[in-house]
């Protein structure tokens, strides 16, 4: 079943003079993630199998079924984020704001120098200013409409952290906001490329999430999906036998994305470029039908547009959610296009915990830093992947060797399925 | 009767609306206007709204638009108390 | 503001080269299409032309298309005091709300628990829009269909009341898990109004939710454009849907005085480019479109509405509520999405105003349109329908590309409800009160929202599509 295709993107990636001007490059990388904050720290942990899941401090979790979480404990807001700033904006926006500034310095992009229309802001967010938003519907209901404060109507939606980078940086080019809950992450690098074909030269892009508040935590364990263990260590386990949900995390990654060509013309250095995408969405479940999942032609339609051959992909990343029924369909899906135990799959996730729409984007920061580094990092926790799901898990120890394609999976909440595909620029 | 001062009004600012990166509030503040301190407009909005539910005095819509630096807010709060 | 460099900014070279005769109102001016013409002049260039054949919606006054229509051309106003909740206590009683029985128009008992209000809204209009269009999966199969949904807030009265529960009325920072319902993980995240929406149509391509505050609604229309120009998708069911007429929500526009408070006059409260305005009315509401590939639609036979040839969008990176009076960034997104139709400014034959009833927005989008049209903006109809069913938030913009679509259809543009008096900095052709029968060609539909996003898209008649004479069936 998966020779067609296979025969289909040999044939095609044989063409010998491909022109990837096209194809957008990612110059810049800002992480705020639970096992580091800021690229160095987070890679060399993610390398180490570092881990930084533990009890949540955020708030008194006693009461709650789920006490684990990804928490960015290095990070505090009001240090990182100017103080009038703060105030009228979420945690969340200051994970993003803080990543967003770390991706500018890195990728040396000065927006004070550049054309003011020709940058351009897209994030992803799958929940918005949660904890914001907890706080002030509190004041609305136990002390009246007049408590609630003004920086509600900014603060609590989805386009906050778009808004207050496009602000803070003059960038007056297109600003878009997409949310499809952790494949969000992957979409935006979609619609910034798209903006970098028409006339923008500069993007910022990725995305965060942050609802590891009281009421957020409690709508996350809604779902049935997340793991109720108190072992930080044996909490979430994707593709094993001992699968039971998945952690939740907060934070995630920035990137910058620009046209190859005007990167190369100013002398940046590329970590690698995004040549390939697809986005699908799943049907409705049928109650007493087994789940259908459209994963496998969203990884098609990736490496088809990339002219990529299965054989040619070092890694991926996976979603890994962490529930067996679905982590049975990642692997149908990955299996149909790789064959079994085809590619190494991995899941640095595991360190993090389930970031969303930042944990998208924390995948491909991950996967260009594996391009760049010639490793790819463990999956922690598992102790050997279910023997049925035939893949060849990197578990425990990181894995040497040169990466140049790198596959990004990501399902979000609903149906959403999407995949990138980053490669050496 | 209680009077309001450039402190308490110093402590709201900074307390609802964050602190400037530029200027210290500590400082002599009282005349700068609030656009030369860092403050917008929801800015001054906030900090009316907490000076209402702290001192229960109502500060009507045209009064926010008038109160164009910190002493200028802590002039009408303490005419409002004293009325 | 300078207007006099307008024109000449929002021309290229491709501009000059087209022929077309100064617009004058009342006039018919243009020479008809070449009969059999495969090519709307609006596309000199290559590349796939996307098309509206279906319309949905779900707005205050009705339900429907027809229901939508007749309140628009009558001028009628559906702002009144507000029913879904007591607002006693709030400085801004009034907003334009659905009556809306979603059993009544095809919810299941199950669809209705599950979804939150917003997400009712959006399917039912979605629902409406591919009736109308007659699309099945024999023209687009599933995975060639996709779905973009705007919305500002979300699921935002889902998990508010929810909230009420779960915290016992507020009092609990540490809410109780035990009574967290099933779905309540959905209305946190917003993208699940796409997915109702992508069930409802049985979309199996690219689905997204763009959640750009204010704009959302046009945004998510030119979300999808751009899919089904590129190829991603044959088909596109786009629109966005909003339901915010709940307490968090009209009290954080309390907070900012952004909204109207004439407690006392709810019905002529939205008043935008008057004199007397004093902030905008909230509304509720979902449109929903099918978007399709100019060519396959035709194959079909589908009737067309109105072809999209522009859409672009800028940003003030100045401020998240407050607008700069020169309006700036908004005129750069018009002259952009003019540029991309090819179309000069005299050839728009209406303007589907972002038109909120805030004194900053009236100033702000008047000083843009003259940047942007130059002296075309003082001959154009202009007018905010948000007069009459009140500002939606992420939906209205949606809801207004599907009145702009209807202008286009029946030569008709809806008038500006309650304008009496214009405000005198505000001093285009506002259409005050009465709906206007005029030749409608081309339409520019503008939005402005928080975050300082500014978009414009561009509507045009398509000459080589059979007309959509029937309207709304829906």
């Amino acid at each position: 079943m998966t020779e067609p295709t296979r025969a289909h993107s040999r044939a095609r990636s044989r063409t010998p003079a491909r022109d990837h001007d096209d194809r957008p490059v990612v110059t810049g990388i800002g992480v705020a993630a639970p096992n580091g904050l800021g690229t160095p720290a987070y890679w060399a942990a993610t390398l180490d199998g570092k881990s930084g899941l533990g009890r949540i401090t955020r708030f008194d979790s006693e009461r709650y079924p789920v006490r684990v979480a990804g928490e960015v404990s290095e990070f505090d807001d009001t240090e990182h984020v100017p103080s009038r700033l703060a105030v009228q904006t979420d945690h969340w926006s200051h994970l993003g704001l803080t990543a967003a500034d770390m991706a500018l310095r890195d990728a040396g992009v000065d927006p004070a120098t550049l054309p003011e229309y020709e940058m351009a802001v897209v994030t992803a967010s799958s929940s918005g200013g949660t904890e914001f938003g907890q706080r002030e519907i509190e004041k609305l209901w136990s002390q009246g409409p007049g408590y609630v404060g003004v920086y509600q109507s900014i603060a609590w939606f989805y386009a906050a952290t778009t808004g207050q980078i496009s602000i803070r940086y003059g960038m007056r080019g297109p600003c878009g906001v997409i949310c499809a809950e952790q494949a969000g992450g992957l979409d935006v690098l979609a619609q910034g490329r798209r903006l970098l074909r028409q006339d923008a030269r500069v993007v910022v892009t990725g995305g965060t999430d942050a609802s590891l508040c009281p009421y957020g935590l409690v709508a996350q364990v809604s779902t049935g999906l997340l793991s109720t263990r108190d072992d930080p260590e044996r909490a979430y386990l994707p593709f094993d036998d001992d699968a039971c949900g998945y952690v939740p995390g907060e934070g995630g990654a920035m990137l910058i994305m620009e046209d190859a060509a005007a990167a190369r013309a100013r002398g940046a250095r590329p970590y690698g470029a995004v040549a390939g995408y697809g986005a699908t969405f799943d049907p409705p479940p049928v109650p007493g039908q087994e789940p259908r999942s459209n994963l496998r032609r969203a990884i098609t339609l990736a490496l088809e547009e990339a002219r990529v051959d299965p054989a040619e992909v070092d890694v991926v990343f996976a979603d890994a959610l962490g529930v067996p029924a679905r982590d049975r369909l990642e692997a149908q899906a990955i299996s149909a296009v790789f064959g079994p135990h085809g590619v190494p799959v991995t899941a640095p996730k595991t360190m993090t915990g389930r970031l969303y729409a930042g944990g998208a984007a924390l995948d491909v920061a991950t996967a260009l830093l594996a391009i760049r580094d010639g490793v790819i990092p463990p999956t922690v926790g598992v102790r050997a992947a279910a023997p049925a799901y035939e893949l060849d898990l990197v578990r425990s120890a990181a894995r040497d060797g040169p990466v140049r394609n790198a596959l990004v999976l990501a399902r979000g909440h609903g149906g959403f399925n999407a995949a990138v595909l980053v490669t050496a620029a | 009767m209680t009077t309001f001062t450039l402190d308490d009004m110093r402590r709201i600012m900074g307390g609802c609306a964050g602190v400037p990166e530029t200027l210290d509030l500590a400082g002599d503040i009282g005349e700068v206007s609030f656009a030369e301190l860092g403050y917008d407009s929801l800015a001054v909005l906030e900090m009316a709204a907490r000076i209402q539910q702290r001192l229960g005095v109502r500060i009507p819509d045209d009064a926010v638009d008038e109160m164009k630096t910190p002493q200028a807010a802590v002039d009408y709060v303490n005419r409002r108390l004293a009325a | 503001m300078n207007t006099a460099n307008a024109a000449g900014a929002a021309g290229g070279g491709a501009v000059r080269e087209m022929s077309a005769g100064e617009a004058r109102p009342g006039t018919r001016r243009r020479t008809r299409a070449r009969p059999g013409a495969r090519r709307s002049r609006y596309h000199a260039g290559a590349g796939r032309r996307v098309v509206i054949t279906g319309i949905g919606v779900a707005a205050p006054g009705g339900i429907g298309v027809r229901a939508f229509w007749d309140l628009l051309t009558a001028g009628r106003t559906a702002t009144r005091a507000i029913t879904l909740f007591d607002a006693t206590g709030f400085r801004s009683r009034i907003a334009a709300e659905c009556d809306f029985d979603p059993a009544a128009h095809g919810l299941s008992p199950q669809e209705v628990r599950r979804m939150d209000r917003a997400a009712q809204l959006g399917v039912v209009s979605a629902r409406q829009a591919l009736a109308d269009s007659g699309l099945t999966p024999g023209d687009v199969p599933p995975e060639r269909l996709g779905v973009t949904v705007g919305s500002a807030v979300g699921c935002t009265m889902g998990l508010e009341q929810e909230y009420v529960v779960l915290s016992d009325c507020g009092r609990q920072w540490l809410v109780d898990p035990a009574y967290g319902v099933p779905q309540l993980y959905g209305y946190m995240i917003p993208s699940t109004i796409a997915t109702e929406v992508a069930w409802a149509g049985a979309a199996e391509g690219p689905v997204a939710l763009i959640s750009t505050g204010c704009t959302a609604g046009l945004d998510s229309v030119g979300h999808g454009y751009q899919l089904v120009k590129e190829g991603t998708a044959d088909a596109v069911v786009a629109g966005a849907s909003d339901a915010p007429i709940s307490p968090i929500t009209v009290a954080c526009f309390d907070a900012i005085k952004a909204t109207s408070p004439s407690n006392d006059i709810p019905g002529t409260a939205s008043r935008p480019f008057d004199l007397d305005r004093n902030g905008f009315v909230l509304g509720e509401g979902s449109a929903m479109m099918v978007l399709e590939e100019r060519d396959a639609a035709l194959r079909r036979g589908a009737r067309v509405y109105a072809e999209i040839v522009g859409f672009a969008s800028r940003s003030n990176a100045y401020h998240m509520t407050g607008l700069k009076p020169d309006g700036r960034e908004m005129a750069e997104a018009i002259r952009t999405a003019m540029r991309q139709a090819r179309l000069r400014p005299g050839q728009i034959d209406y303007v589907n105003a972002h038109g909120s009833g805030t004194r900053q927005n009236d100033r702000h989008e008047t000083a843009a349109f003259k940047a942007a049209l130059g002296e075309h903006a003082h001959r154009v109809p202009v007018s905010s329908i948000k007069s009459m069913i009140g500002h939606s938030l992420g939906a209205i913009g949606s809801i207004e590309v599907a009145a702009c679509a209807l202008a286009i259809t029946h030569n008709v543009v809806p008038p500006t409800a309650n304008l009496h008096t214009a405000d005198p900095e505000c001093d285009l052709d506002y259409v005050p009160l009465t709906a206007r029968d005029t030749r409608v060609d081309v339409v520019l539909s503008v939005g402005s929202g928080f975050g300082g996003f500014q978009t414009a898209m561009l509507l045009a008649r398509d000459r080589g599509a059979k007309p959509g004479q029937r309207g709304g069936r829906a």
